[in-house]
């Protein structure tokens, strides 16, 4: 037999191990990627309909979703528009054409999509239950991305999901503990104005606070994640983000519009 | 080496030769992953898939890897079938992958998994590797069912999610053990079922490796 551990032979058994494992790995990763793909939209969806509150355990949640309309709004008119080749937030999130720098930067986020989604719930007669919006930024050392759904009124919270973080499990990764997210409900992010007003305490709420229906209890041991929620809910309910589009979405209802 | 039997090979690491009861091999995951039953037997599922054939085909070449390179090799082949079955938790169980999230990953280094293919599959033929592989798999399962099962009966008072013990918090008696829902619970558990297992084996106890002597005497250090 060949020395086995001659330099030739290490070369060759390391470029087959290699090859063939690619190979594998390849294989596995293409053929599983349209199972993978589905999974994470029905997950997405799962979300917009927790965040909406209309998420019940075990329930079939494409027939669930049949309620939730999906729109595309021009971040700066704040219009629903209707993209030519509909629009994919993934692949515009990587699209610098689609996107453009941000200045002033709350959020983290760098840059921001010209167009982005919005989900409207409707009850059984088709009124408008929620809007919920995709919102993301920046916390301590992840992108936390989430749904924030906002009553008829375009003030009251109806509810939060977070959905994707690497936030310190224990820590700032409380953000997905839904006694925490429940704490959401009702509050209000957004004044008569239509002035972005939220807070996220240190610490619980100190109680009787005249501005308690604005302010949520903060996650100890997580400021930096608590202030990256803040500045998130700030930066996506304001100018740069849905601010034009819940102003316009307002004006329609206050003219009798039907939505 | 005499004669491997193969009832031997296969039933032996469940509780003669337990890889975490008396190697304290592969305890890692066990306290992450075993708050409930159902991503504990996923888990347990992933090893065994994993062990079984990592073991298999590291001792399938296990002729022609060159020895200065064999660590990498072998990391290679447990990485790639890692991989696989988390491509395939991803796009047929995509809650409990969620759920298991990194610690399937953490397979690859897992250390039950190497230290068989470095001391079983590196030495032996195929066929007896694997059955040893999946032999390991299941002693190592075989505590984490144990742990996984106490830690979601007491912590959450539920089996496999169904509510077995009604929870004060929703009008029933039992209050749950918040600890056992925390990671040191595992080790607690897992203690307690070595101190047992070598209660019964008692083989298993190892011996003291060195006696120490009352000091009697001073001395300067140098």
């Amino acid at each position: 037999m060949r020395d086995k551990n001659s330099a030739a032979n290490v070369l060759r058994i390391a470029t087959v191990v290699c090859l063939v494992c690619a190979v594998i790995v390849s294989t596995a990763a293409v053929t599983l990627r349209p199972f993978q793909a589905e999974n994470r939209e029905t997950f997405r969806q799962l979300n917009v309909l927790k965040a909406a509150g209309l998420y019940m355990e075990d329930m079939d949640v494409e027939r669930a979703f049949q309620r939730v309309e999906r729109r595309v709004v021009d971040f700066d008119s704040g219009e629903y528009v209707d993209p030519p080749g509909g629009f994919d937030p993934v692949r515009a999130v990587r699209d610098p054409a689609q996107s453009n720098a941000l200045s002033g930067d709350p959020a983290g986020i760098g840059r921001r999509t010209h167009y982005g989604e919005v989900f409207l719930a409707r009850s059984e007669d088709g009124t408008l239950e929620s809007v919920i919006l995709p919102v993301h930024a920046y916390g301590l050392w992840s992108t936390m991305y989430a749904f924030l759904a906002l009553e008829a009124d375009l003030k009251t919270v109806s509810g939060i999901s977070f959905f994707e973080h690497g936030e310190t499990p224990g820590l700032g990764g409380e953000i997905e503990n839904p006694r925490w997210q429940q704490d959401w409900v009702g509050k209000q992010v957004r004044d008569p104005d239509g002035d972005v007003r939220f807070r996220v305490d240190r610490g619980a709420t100190p109680e009787g606070v005249v501005d308690a229906e604005h302010r949520i209890d903060g996650l100890s041991g997580a400021t930096i994640t608590s202030r990256g929620v803040e500045n998130m809910v700030h930066f996506w309910l304001g100018e740069q983000g849905y601010g034009p589009y819940l102003a316009r979405l307002e004006t329609r209802m206050q003219t009798g519009e039907v939505l | 080496m005499a004669q491997l039997k193969t009832r031997d090979v296969l039933l032996g690491p469940v509780f003669a030769n337990n890889p975490i009861a008396l190697q304290i091999l592969g305890i890692c995951s066990a306290l992450a992953i075993t708050t409930q039953l159902s991503t504990t037997v996923t888990m347990c599922l992933a090893v065994m898939f994993v062990l079984t054939l990592s073991n298999f085909f590291v001792s399938l070449i296990r002729n022609i890897i060159p020895s200065n390179i064999r660590i990498i090799v072998q990391m290679t082949i447990i990485t790639t079938l890692v991989i696989v079955v988390d491509q395939f938790l991803q796009a047929f169980a995509f809650q409990l992958s969620r759920e298991l999230s990194v610690f399937v990953g953490l397979i690859i280094t897992n250390c039950i998994v190497m230290g068989r293919a470095e001391a079983f599959a590196m030495q032996n033929p195929p066929l007896i590797s694997a059955i040893d592989g999946l032999g390991n798999a299941l002693g190592y399962s075989v505590v984490l069912l144990i742990v996984g099962f106490s830690r979601e009966l007491f912590g959450s008072g539920s089996i496999f999610g169904v509510q077995v013990l009604p929870l004060v918090s929703e009008g029933g008696w039992y209050q749950p053990n918040g600890l056992m829902l925390l990671p040191p619970s595992a080790f607690f558990l897992i203690g307690g079922f070595i101190w047992i297992l070598r209660s019964v084996r008692v083989e298993q106890v190892e011996k003291e490796p060195f006696e120490i002597v009352p000091n009697t005497r001073t001395s300067p250090a140098f």
